[in-house]
């Protein structure tokens, strides 16, 4: 052991530090505290100011003409965003008609039917692995399957193939928050069920999925205000930049908000940028509350179980 | 059957209800186990979509030249993908640069100092955080990051540029980095803490020489989904970044990324089955290679930490 000899030079780190004053250590000590309290303020910070500079650029366009009204080259100061808030609503019903049952679907068959057998081990990496696939990969996956190959039953960059490309994207997210709400369930409950004669399927109508839905909730919503504010996927698969009808029907083209957002950040002009800002905080009102209800909702359900 | 006969509408309706419980049963196991294997022919749809493109993309141009020139100039033809690489790996080591250090120290925050009360206002906040969508973080890094940068430290910054998109990506990024982390953090054993302060350890101690190390595979597994968030991102560098490729820049210069290449081309007219067109294809399935490596590392990570404690 040779360890004395390095003593002198490692005060601070290693065994040798209870050789420092206790007065070195409490500062130290009191110094890191302000460093984790400080960096885990960063990120709020970093929110505030965020929203606080989108609100000040957007606060000369926003106005109620602005939700009503479509978007405008002529006269950009009185365009407005209502296309694009009409095609993301129909994203989001339709996003979450395709999403939910078959996510819902997954999660059941892989926490009450599956048993560990090497598919259902490689179902399980699969997920995982899918859920940190880039968005925009999903695009090109849109792309090849919904727009070309499937054209004929999605009428090709219709809003239905924009839904079924970003039911895909959020279908991981949606699987793994209803597993850990199953999970959470106590096998009394199934035993309960089972011992009244019910079948396994009664047993997860009537007693599991109503248990479990306020914790998959909270996933569903946090996964589809994803969707809704996703850009790059309905860019690759075909999202109207400016079209001059309101999306009606689901083998209609769409404009959405993120997408609008990103075309008026791209043209110089002021004007437009500020439509920009505006659009961003009408988006980051909705996606503020619908995320606050979610987080509301986890917590409210945790404090009970 | 003689009994049978005599209470036949009992048995009967009884048989009958089983017999449509027993089809239920199986109609329903049938559709979950559909609902589940639909992932599956997910991932086969992306390789098969994936490959198929970039295979017809490679009848044109040699792989040799995708990975190893450092020319990419779509309109005359030179495809090197390098240049769009350096650009998608130079923002990502200033998102982690930041993301890393922050994210962590607010992990530890949250498990090992913050008070209740607190804790349950700031995880939602980072989770709000990791909602905000892409292109509003693209829309601060442009309109607010950059000029902040002009009029203090850079006076020579380009308008687009590597360092404010990659400092925002990692403020999109410190939400991944610390809930991973947390957990990790959080799945130490009490005992190891309560050991280091019997030994008259003092808190910051126990924090970085004692919790930190024993969730350290924990804390690999979130910078590693870090990262390749980070590579995924696709409209903070489309609107911060640039669209010009530029291979070895500085980072106060605009340089295309992966990602941003691919939004560039399918937002203009390019003809399906031009080689532009298949390009993006080709590209996409670098980016999804280098994803996948860092997933299933970051899983494997994951998986280390549970089974130890």
């Amino acid at each position: 052991m040779t360890r004395g000899g390095k003593k002198a030079g490692r005060q601070e780190s290693g065994g040798p530090e209870f050789k420092a004053s206790m007065s070195t250590r409490y500062g130290l000590d009191k110094a890191f505290t302000a460093l984790v309290t400080g960096a885990a303020l960063v990120g709020v910070v970093v929110l505030a100011l965020l929203l606080a500079d989108v609100v000040r650029d957007g606060s000369t366009m926003l106005s109620p003409e602005f939700l009503t009204s479509f978007p405008s080259q002529v006269f950009p100061e009185k365009g407005g965003i209502y296309p694009a808030l009409i095609g993301s609503l129909w994203l989001l019903g339709l996003t979450g008609l395709i999403s939910v049952p078959l996510g819902l679907g997954a999660a059941v068959y892989l926490e009450e039917y599956a048993e560990d057998t090497r598919i259902n081990r490689i179902i399980e990496i699969n997920i995982s692995n899918l859920a940190g696939v880039p968005s925009v990969i999903y695009g090109l996956l849109g792309l090849g399957i919904f727009v070309q190959l499937l054209a004929p039953v999605t009428g090709g960059g219709s809003v239905l193939t924009g839904a079924l490309t970003l039911s895909l994207l959020i279908l991981p997210v949606i699987i793994v928050a209803t597993r850990e709400a199953l999970r959470a369930i106590p096998g009394s409950i199934r035993e309960g069920g089972y011992a009244l004669g019910a079948t396994q399927w009664e047993v997860i109508w009537s007693h599991l999925l109503p248990r479990a839905l306020p914790g998959a909730l909270t996933g569903i919503i946090l996964a589809l205000s994803r969707a809704v504010g996703e850009a790059a996927p309905i860019l690759v698969v075909g999202v109207s930049l400016y079209q001059t009808y309101v999306t009606a029907g689901p083998f209609d083209g769409y404009m959405a908000l993120p997408t609008q957002i990103y075309d008026w950040i791209s043209r110089p002009q002021q004007v437009f940028q500020d439509s920009a800002a505006a659009g961003i905080v009408v988006a980051m009102v909705v996606l503020l509350l619908a995320n606050s209800f979610a987080i509301w909702l986890r917590n409210r359900y945790q404090q009970r179980s | 059957m003689a009994i049978r006969e005599g209470t036949r509408s009992g048995a009967e309706a009884w048989e009958r209800n089983s017999r449509g419980r027993e089809a239920r049963e199986r109609v329903m196991k049938f559709l979950l186990t559909a609902c589940a294997y639909l992932s599956i022919f997910t991932t086969f749809g992306i390789v098969i979509v994936l490959f198929e493109e970039t295979s017809r993309f490679f009848l044109e141009v040699s792989p040799v030249e995708f990975l190893t020139s450092t020319q990419w100039a779509p309109p005359q033809g030179e495809f090197g993908v390098l240049p769009l690489v350096y650009g998608t790996l130079m923002a990502t080591v200033i998102a982690i640069g930041v993301a890393l250090p922050v994210g962590l120290l607010t992990a530890i925050y949250l498990s090992e100092y913050a008070p209740r009360g607190l804790r349950r206002w700031l995880k939602p906040a980072l989770e709000i955080l990791a909602g905000v969508p892409t292109v509003v973080y693209g829309y601060f890094a442009l309109t607010f990051i950059t000029p902040l940068f002009r009029e203090s430290v850079f006076p020579g910054i380009e308008s687009f540029n590597a360092i404010s998109a990659g400092l925002i990506m990692g403020m999109m990024i410190i939400p991944t980095v610390a809930s991973v982390s947390e957990d990790a953090i959080y799945a130490v054993p009490l005992s190891l803490r309560e050991g280091a302060y019997a030994l008259g350890a003092t808190r910051r101690e126990t924090a970085t020489k004692i919790v930190v190390p024993a969730a350290l595979s924990g804390i690999v597994a979130a910078v590693i989904l870090g990262i390749s968030r980070a590579i995924g991102e696709t409209m903070i560098v489309t609107i911060a970044m640039g669209a010009q490729a530029n291979w070895l820049g500085s980072p106060l210069d605009g340089m295309q990324a992966m990602t941003a290449y691919i939004v560039q081309v399918v937002g203009g007219e390019t003809p399906r089955g031009s080689i532009t067109y298949e390009s993006i294809f080709a590209v996409g399935s670098a980016l999804f290679l280098m994803t996948l490596v860092l997933n299933l590392a970051s899983y494997w990570f994951v998986r280390r930490y549970r089974e130890t404690y």
